[in-house]
C-alpha cells in the first residue's frame, strides 16, 4: 500500500489518491519579459542566431529609410527648386512637396476639374457600401449587399460617365485616371470575379459533360495566359473582330479582361474550398430533400468560401496590384499618373522618382494590408464557436 | 446449409398496415464488385427493422439505396408508394419523407443547432421561419437538448450531436426514419443517450430501419432482425427467434462473434 503523500505506486503496488497534489507557481524563467524573450527569440542556438541576424538587418534598413522618408524630407514648396541640394541643405530626402502638388492628378487623372466632385461622391458612396457590408455587426447587411452590388454600380456609372439628361455632363473614360481608375478596375474585378468564379468552379465539378468541358477549357485557357496578354487581346484584337461602329470603350475592354482573368483564378480557389467539404455534408443535405442549388447555397458554399477566405483575399490582393498592368494598354491608372508626374520638368529632381514610387508603394501597401487584416479578423471571428 | 430464404418478407409484426418500403430483387455493383445481390425486403408502416451483418455485407448500401443516395442497377425500390427512378424530382419527394441519421452525424458545422433543424423545413417544406423554429424546439426538447439550440455543433459532445441529427431529421416530419450505425462513432458512455432517444421514437410508432450492432436495442424494439452477408439477405426473423435460435450457419457464426 502506498504511503499518504507519496504519489506513486511502486512495482506491484496498488494506489488510490487520497489528496490533491500541491500546486506550485511556474518557474520564473517561464513568465514575464525574460520568459517571453527566452521562449520566442532565444529558444535555441539557431533561433538566437536568426534573431541577431534579423536585428542587424533591421538596423541597416530602418534608419536610412526613416532619414530619407521623414528626417530629410521636404514637406512644402512650389516647384523643383524646393527639392534640390543647396549649400544650406546638403542632404535632401523625399520630396513630399511634389506629391502634395500633384495629389489631385494622382487621384483624378485628367478628370475635368469642375466635375471632380462627382468622383468624390463616387468614392463616398463606394466607401459607405463597403464599410456597411464588411462591418459584420452592422444592421441590415442584406440591404448593404443589395446597395453595393446593384445600386453602387449603377450610380457610379451615371456619376462618373455622366448622363446629360439629368445635367451630368459626359466625361470620356480617356480622361479618367489615377486612384479613380485603380479603384474602378479593382472593384469591378473584385465584385465580378467571385460570382463568375463560383459558377465556373461549380461548372468544373458538374456531372454534365458539356458544362464541365466549357468550364475547364475556360479556366485552363485563361490561367495559361499572362494577364498582360489578356489585356492586349482585349484592347488590340477585340476591335479587329467586331464591327468598327460597335467598338467598346477602351476602359470597358480592360475591365472585362481583368474580370475574366481574376474569375479564372477565383474559380480554382473556390474549387479547392469545395473539395475540402466532406461528402457527408452533401449526403446530409441530399437526405433532407434539398436539391442542387439550395444545397450549394445553404450548406456547401458557405463552408467552402469560409475555408478559402485567406485564399480569396490573397487573390484580391494580387488583383489589386495587377490592376497596374492596365497602364500597358494606355489606361491612366494610379501608377501611370505617378509615372507621368515624376518626369514632369516642373518637378524633375534626383529624388522625385524615388518619392513618387515610395508614395505609390505606400498606397498599395495600405490597401493590401487592410484587406489582409480584415480577412484575418473575419477568419478569426467565423472560426470562433466552431471547434475544428 | 443452403436453407430457403427466398421470401424474407414474411413474419411481419403488423400484417394489416400499408407498405413503407418495398425492395424487390435489387442488385447493385461497384464496378465489377457486387455489393447487393438479389435483395428483397418489404417493410410495413410502423414496423421497426434492424439490419445487422459483418462489415462490407452491404447493409449500409441497402439503406442508402432506399433514399437514393446510391442508385441500383437492377430491381425496384418503392418508398411510401413512390417508385424510385432517376427522376430527381421524385427522388427529392421521397427524401422528404425519409429521415436519415448518419454514423458521422453530418451536422452542418456553420449553422447553429436550431438552424440545422430549421434549414430543410424552411427551404424544402417552405414552412414559415417562426413555425419551423417552434417545431425544431419541440423536437429538441424531445431529444432532451433544447438548451443547446443556439450553440454550434462543434460545441456539443458526440452523443448530443447525434441527438441533434435525429431532431433535424424529425423536423421534416418524415414517415420513415433510417439510422446508419448511429452509435458506432460515439464514445461508450454516450451510446445510451442516443439509444434511449431511438427507443422512445420506436415507442411512438415511427417506422424505423436501423443498421446497428446494438443487439440490446434490436431485442428491445425490433419487430424483425435482418442479417446480411456478402450482399445478400441471409436470415430474417423476429428478434427472439433470431438471437436464440439462429437458423443459418453464417448467422450463428456472426452472432457467436459479436455476443461473446
Amino acid at each position: 500500500m502506498s504511503v499518504a503523500g507519496d504519489n506513486h505506486a511502486g512495482p506491484g503496488e496498488a494506489f488510490v489518491r487520497t489528496h490533491a497534489p500541491v500546486s506550485l507557481p511556474p518557474p520564473v524563467a517561464m513568465t514575464g519579459v525574460l520568459g517571453w524573450l527566452r521562449a520566442n527569440l532565444f529558444s535555441g542556438v539557431l533561433s538566437s542566431i536568426l534573431t541577431i541576424l534579423i536585428l542587424v538587418a533591421l538596423a541597416l534598413i530602418v534608419p536610412p529609410l526613416v532619414k530619407f522618408l521623414l528626417i530629410d524630407a521636404v514637406w512644402s514648396g512650389a516647384d523643383r527648386d524646393a527639392c534640390l541640394v543647396t549649400e544650406a541643405r546638403p542632404e535632401v530626402g523625399a520630396c513630399w512637396a511634389f506629391v502634395r502638388d500633384r495629389l489631385a492628378f494622382f487621384v483624378y487623372g485628367s478628370y475635368p476639374i469642375d466635375q471632380r466632385w462627382r468622383v468624390d461622391l463616387f468614392f463616398v458612396q463606394l466607401a459607405i457600401g463597403t464599410v456597411w457590408l464588411l462591418w459584420l455587426d452592422a444592421p441590415r447587411r442584406d440591404l448593404a449587399a443589395a446597395y453595393l452590388f446593384v445600386a453602387v454600380p449603377v450610380i457610379s456609372f451615371i456619376l462618373l460617365y455622366g448622363w446629360p439628361a439629368i445635367g451630368l455632363a459626359h466625361v470620356d473614360t480617356a480622361l479618367w485616371g489615377g486612384v479613380l481608375v485603380t479603384i474602378v478596375v479593382a472593384s469591378v474585378g473584385i465584385v465580378a470575379s467571385l460570382p463568375i468564379g463560383i459558377v465556373l468552379a461549380l461548372g468544373r465539378r458538374s456531372r454534365m459533360p458539356a458544362i464541365k468541358i466549357v468550364s475547364v477549357a475556360f479556366i485552363e485557357f485563361v490561367r495559361g495566359v499572362p494577364l498582360i496578354t489578356v489585356l492586349f487581346m482585349a484592347s488590340v484584337m477585340l476591335p479587329l473582330f467586331v464591327p468598327a461602329t460597335w467598338s467598346p470603350d477602351k476602359l470597358l475592354r480592360a475591365l472585362v479582361a481583368v474580370a475574366i482573368f481574376s474569375a479564372a483564378y477565383m474559380a480554382e480557389v473556390v474549387r479547392a474550398g469545395l473539395q475540402a467539404i466532406p461528402r457527408g455534408q452533401y449526403e446530409a443535405a441530399r437526405a433532407l430533400g434539398l436539391s442542387y442549388w439550395p444545397m450549394m447555397r445553404l450548406v456547401v458554399l458557405p463552408q467552402a468560401l469560409k475555408a478559402t477566405i485567406p485564399n480569396i483575399v490573397n487573390s484580391y490582393v494580387a488583383l489589386f496590384k495587377d490592376t497596374t498592368l492596365v497602364f500597358f494598354v494606355g489606361i491612366f491608372d494610379f501608377l501611370k499618373t505617378v509615372e507621368v508626374a515624376r518626369v514632369d520638368p516642373k518637378w524633375a529632381t534626383p529624388v522625385t522618382s524615388a518619392t513618387g514610387y515610395a508614395f505609390a508603394a505606400m498606397f498599395y501597401l495600405v490597401f493590401c494590408y487592410c484587406m489582409s487584416r480584415y480577412a484575418k479578423g473575419v477568419e478569426r471571428r467565423l472560426g470562433s464557436g466552431v471547434r475544428e | 446449409m443452403d436453407q430457403d430464404h427466398s421470401d424474407p418478407t414474411i413474419a411481419s409484426a403488423n400484417p394489416t398496415g400499408s407498405m413503407a418500403v418495398e425492395i424487390t430483387h435489387v442488385h447493385k455493383w461497384y464496378g465489377d464488385f457486387r455489393v447487393l445481390w438479389d435483395v428483397s425486403l418489404t417493410i410495413r408502416s410502423g414496423e421497426k427493422v434492424v439490419i445487422c451483418g459483418p462489415s462490407g455485407s452491404g447493409k449500409s448500401t441497402l439503406l442508402r439505396c432506399v433514399n437514393a443516395l446510391e442508385d441500383v442497377q437492377q430491381g425496384q425500390i418503392v418508398v411510401d408508394g413512390k417508385v424510385l427512378t432517376k427522376d430527381l424530382k421524385r427522388i427529392d419527394e421521397v427524401r422528404r419523407e425519409v429521415g436519415m441519421v448518419f454514423q458521422q452525424f453530418n451536422l452542418f458545422p456553420h449553422l447553429t443547432v436550431l438552424e440545422n433543424c430549421t434549414l430543410a423545413p424552411i427551404w424544402v417544406r417552405k414552412m414559415p421561419k417562426a413555425d419551423a423554429e417552434r417545431t425544431a424546439m419541440r423536437f429538441l426538447e424531445r431529444v432532451k437538448i433544447p438548451e443547446q439550440a443556439l450553440k454550434y455543433p462543434g460545441q456539443l459532445s458526440g452523443g448530443q450531436q447525434q441527438r441533434v441529427a435525429i431532431a433535424r431529421a424529425l423536423c421534416m416530419n418524415p414517415k420513415i426514419m433510417m439510422f446508419d450505425e448511429p452509435t458506432s462513432a460515439l464514445d461508450p458512455e454516450m451510446v445510451k443517450e442516443v439509444l434511449d432517444t431511438m427507443v422512445e421514437l420506436a415507442h411512438d410508432g415511427m417506422t424505423m430501419i436501423a443498421v446497428t450492432h446494438e443487439m440490446g436495442f434490436a431485442r428491445q424494439v425490433a419487430d424483425r432482425v435482418v442479417f446480411m452477408d456478402g450482399g445478400q439477405i441471409i436470415e430474417v426473423n423476429a428478434p427472439g427467434a433470431f438471437f436464440d435460435h439462429p437458423q443459418h450457419e453464417r448467422t450463428k457464426l456472426f452472432l457467436s462473434q459479436i455476443l461473446r
